[in-house]
């Protein structure tokens, strides 16, 4: 075990543990955002650089700083570290630095956007995002594709965070789509258009930090945050078969895996609960389901205003 | 100033790319020498005495470099080549490699022997695809005489030598991005660590140096450690090859003594023999195109007033406010006519085209550069752009995984502080900046 210091907080960890979850395990305000890195798919993270840490000592053994901002998520943490995270005003102006850079290209349609009210981009927007764009010349575009027969690819909005390949790689047994060309100009895309036909494609768009991939069995049907998030499971032979329905009344608008507060795909057991395309895309009766109850969003963003769980205890206390 | 040359030395031979005159004329001496009389452990010391650095641009010391290669046991060690020499404004590789194929493949084979590799590579870049056929030709040769191959001179040592091109991505000159590419997959750069000399090629320990470094431990085992370092000034010692381009009466490549002073290559008649058609030097870039472009009045003195050297230390006396880099040794050259707002456009152009585009600030921020410097360019821009892009490139400038991000902001940077006025003008007189550029816009305009 070696001890870690992140924003005047001390926390033990495991050696060979990344700042980044060193920072969950305090959790809280001190955790860096992540675009790009998801704890479930080895070998993600490194990209986006929205998790930019200070170093302000390296280890016991060598307090040196470091001389530039390490990306938390892909640096391990050493005994003794000292990490300057919202503490440092050098990591807030370089990670509004990389918000401004994601967003320069970035189609401002949050209005018809299905991520709304669950984006990482979003959430980063209002914490580090400026009012004004400095940006003055044309945005990239491209045509939304069809990249499976379920799922929505808007490239305009992507922001190569690199999980979709990584889904692609670790779940199915073929990776049949990639980032095509370089710099500026590097897409996702399948090869000419192929069509991604696999039973656990569908992850996709649960990893999708923006709204780049989306669920076409549920494009424009609802804002999120007038669903009524519920857990339920069913008896599947391909998945775990632990979900989260979203309702409105008796109707289920959509089916996600269940995730965690950082957005990532929980675990029940030791196994990530990825879920099959059955599931999420076919399953929309709520008779082949069997729902335990609501799911409380444990998240800042506005998909959590206003529900249930969060609000139950103040407005008790308000009442009584 | 008597200048040694220990890479180039036989390069005017006639017929030296072949086995047998490069043998006649003292080739492959050094693995002889390795092979029977020294260990791996005794390459790698002299080396380290030598106090060589690495030629690619970074400067890292090679022995060092060497002895920081894991070891475990059961697991294979690889040597890789990076002769992806895709900077523009430098070519000492592709001259290296085309004149004297068995320089390299000498160079080779002892370095793999000092670092235990059976299997290496040299990885170069597409374009170069007849200096492959070069290549492929002198390491069929060595074979033939017994240089190769399984058992080298009765000593036991087997190696196999591969050429690899890749596709022309300037990318792939970056190390992991090179191995990435090596495998057969997207030319990413990797995430750093764990380094290559850890876990590098197929996850093995790898080492990868540039083709002149690996040349340039043939002169260092013939010769020893202590011999070469004894040329050179302070920390740079030996010879290095530089790349002379731009607006010169002579360019080409030069075999330079490190410590020449910078007014002699330039100037010198054994030289550069100074600016072309009379005109007066403007700028210099010593060190290939992703170092600071120097004024005139600091590329022959450093801002203290000392004679500038052609060294590691000199080139970048004065840090970023006054000094550059000697970076891969590409010395470009602009007389008084040429248009800095014009060449700092044509690198961003070039970076913003050669970035991977995974990490956000380099993708998103070079093609920004690269707008913004267009618009100023051709006369649309104002001052708030100026600003601006000293802003993007602060804000790329060490956030990005690999080098390539620093490599675009830093001529950038330097040519808004070396060149504000120019730019301001470039403002301020946007249909006379067209005018003086005669570029590939009035080409357009005029056709």
């Amino acid at each position: 075990m070696i001890k870690v210091t992140i924003d005047d907080i001390e926390v033990e960890v495991e050696a060979g543990t990344s700042i980044l979850n060193a920072a969950r395990k305090i959790g809280g305000e001190v955790v860096p955002p992540a675009m790009c890195y998801y704890s479930k798919l080895p070998g993600t993270g490194g990209k986006c650089r929205t998790c930019l840490v200070e170093v302000a000592a390296g280890s016991a053994a060598d307090p040196r700083p470091m001389p530039k901002l390490v990306a938390s998520c892909s640096t391990p943490a050493s005994d003794g570290m000292v990490v300057k995270n919202k503490t440092s005003q050098r990591v807030h102006d370089n990670r509004g630095a990389v918000v401004e850079f994601l967003l320069i290209n970035h189609p401002l349609d949050c209005p018809v956007c299905d991520q709304a009210g669950e984006c990482n981009l979003q959430d980063l927007g209002y914490t580090h995002g400026n009012a004004t764009t400095r940006y003055e010349e044309e945005r990239r575009t491209f045509e939304p594709i069809d990249i499976g027969d379920k799922i929505k690819l808007h490239m305009n909005r992507c922001i190569l965070c690199y999980r979709c390949v990584e889904v692609a790689n670790q779940l199915t047994n073929q990776r049949v789509h990639g980032v095509l060309n370089r710099g500026e100009h590097a897409e996702i895309s399948t090869y000419i258009e192929h069509a991604i036909d696999n039973d656990f494609s569908g992850n996709m768009i649960d990893v999708c930090p923006v709204g780049a991939l989306t669920d076409k069995t549920f494009r424009f049907k609802s804002r999120v945050w007038f669903l009524k998030p519920m857990e339920a499971t069913c008896a599947c032979t391909k998945c775990s078969g632990s979900v989260v329905l979203w309702m409105f009344g008796k109707e289920i608008y959509r089916v996600t895996a269940r995730k965690d507060k950082y957005g990532e795909v929980e675990n029940i057991g030791d196994k990530t609960a990825w879920i099959c395309n059955e599931c999420r895309f076919e399953k929309k009766d709520l008779a082949k389901w069997n729902v335990i109850g609501p799911r409380v969003i444990d998240r800042h963003s506005v998909i959590s205003q206003g529900k249930y769980e969060t609000n139950i205890e103040p407005t008790i206390k308000k009442l009584s | 100033m008597n200048n040694r040359k220990l890479l180039l030395e036989n390069i005017d031979i006639q017929g030296i790319e072949s086995f047998d005159i490069y043998r006649k004329n003292g080739g492959y001496r050094s693995v002889e020498k390795a092979l029977k009389k020294m260990s791996p452990e005794e390459i790698v010391e002299e080396v380290k005495i030598s106090g060589l650095r690495g030629r690619g641009g970074a400067g890292f010391p090679t022995g060092m470099k060497w002895s920081f290669l894991a070891k475990p046991e059961g697991v294979p060690r690889y040597l890789v080549c990076n002769a992806d020499e895709s900077e523009p404004g430098t070519f000492k590789d592709r001259y290296l490699m085309e004149k004297l194929p068995h320089l390299l493949i000498e160079g080779m084979i002892t370095s793999s022997y000092a670092l235990g590799a059976n299997l290496s590579f040299i990885y170069i870049r597409g374009e170069f695809m007849y200096i492959l056929h070069i290549l492929e030709k002198a390491i069929a040769e060595a074979k033939a005489n017994g240089f190769l191959g399984k058992n080298i001179l009765g000593s036991g040592y087997d190696l196999e030598l591969r050429v690899v091109p890749g596709g022309g991505a300037y990318i792939c000159g970056e190390e992991t991005a090179l191995l990435e590419s090596l495998e057969g997959k997207r030319g990413n750069p990797r995430i750093k660590p764990p380094f290559p000399a850890v876990k590098g090629l197929w996850g093995c320990p790898t080492v990868v140096n540039n083709v002149e470094s690996i040349a340039a431990v043939v002169p260092i085992v013939n010769d020893g450690g202590a011999a070469y370092a004894q040329i050179g000034i302070g920390k740079s010692t030996g010879t290095k090859l530089i790349s002379a381009c731009g607006n010169l009466a002579r360019p080409g490549v030069y075999e330079i003594e490190m410590g020449m002073t910078v007014e002699e290559f330039i100037y010198g008649d054994d030289y550069c023999r100074g600016i072309a058609n009379g005109k007066k030097l403007k700028a210099c870039i010593p060190g290939g195109s992703s170092v600071p472009i120097l004024p005139h009045f600091l590329v022959c003195k450093t801002a203290a007033g000392e004679d500038r050297l052609m060294s590691y230390e000199s080139l970048s006396d004065g840090g970023f406010a006054s000094g550059s880099m000697l970076g891969s040794g590409g010395f470009i050259v602009f007389d008084e006519d040429q248009c800095i707002v014009r060449n700092t456009y044509n690198f961003a152009r070039f970076y913003a085209h050669e970035s991977c585009g995974q990490c956000s600030p380099c993708r998103e921020g070079t093609g920004w550069m690269e707008k913004v410097l267009h618009r100023l360019e051709n006369g649309h821009g104002n001052m708030r752009d100026i600003d601006l892009l000293e802003e993007i490139n602060k804000k790329i400038e060490g956030n990005t995984i690999c080098p390539l991000g620093d490599a675009a902001a830093w001529p950038v940077a330097a040519a808004i502080r070396h060149f504000r006025a120019e730019f301001e003008w470039h403002v301020t007189h946007p249909e006379e900046a067209q005018k003086r550029n005669f570029g590939l816009i009035q080409q357009v305009v005029t056709a």
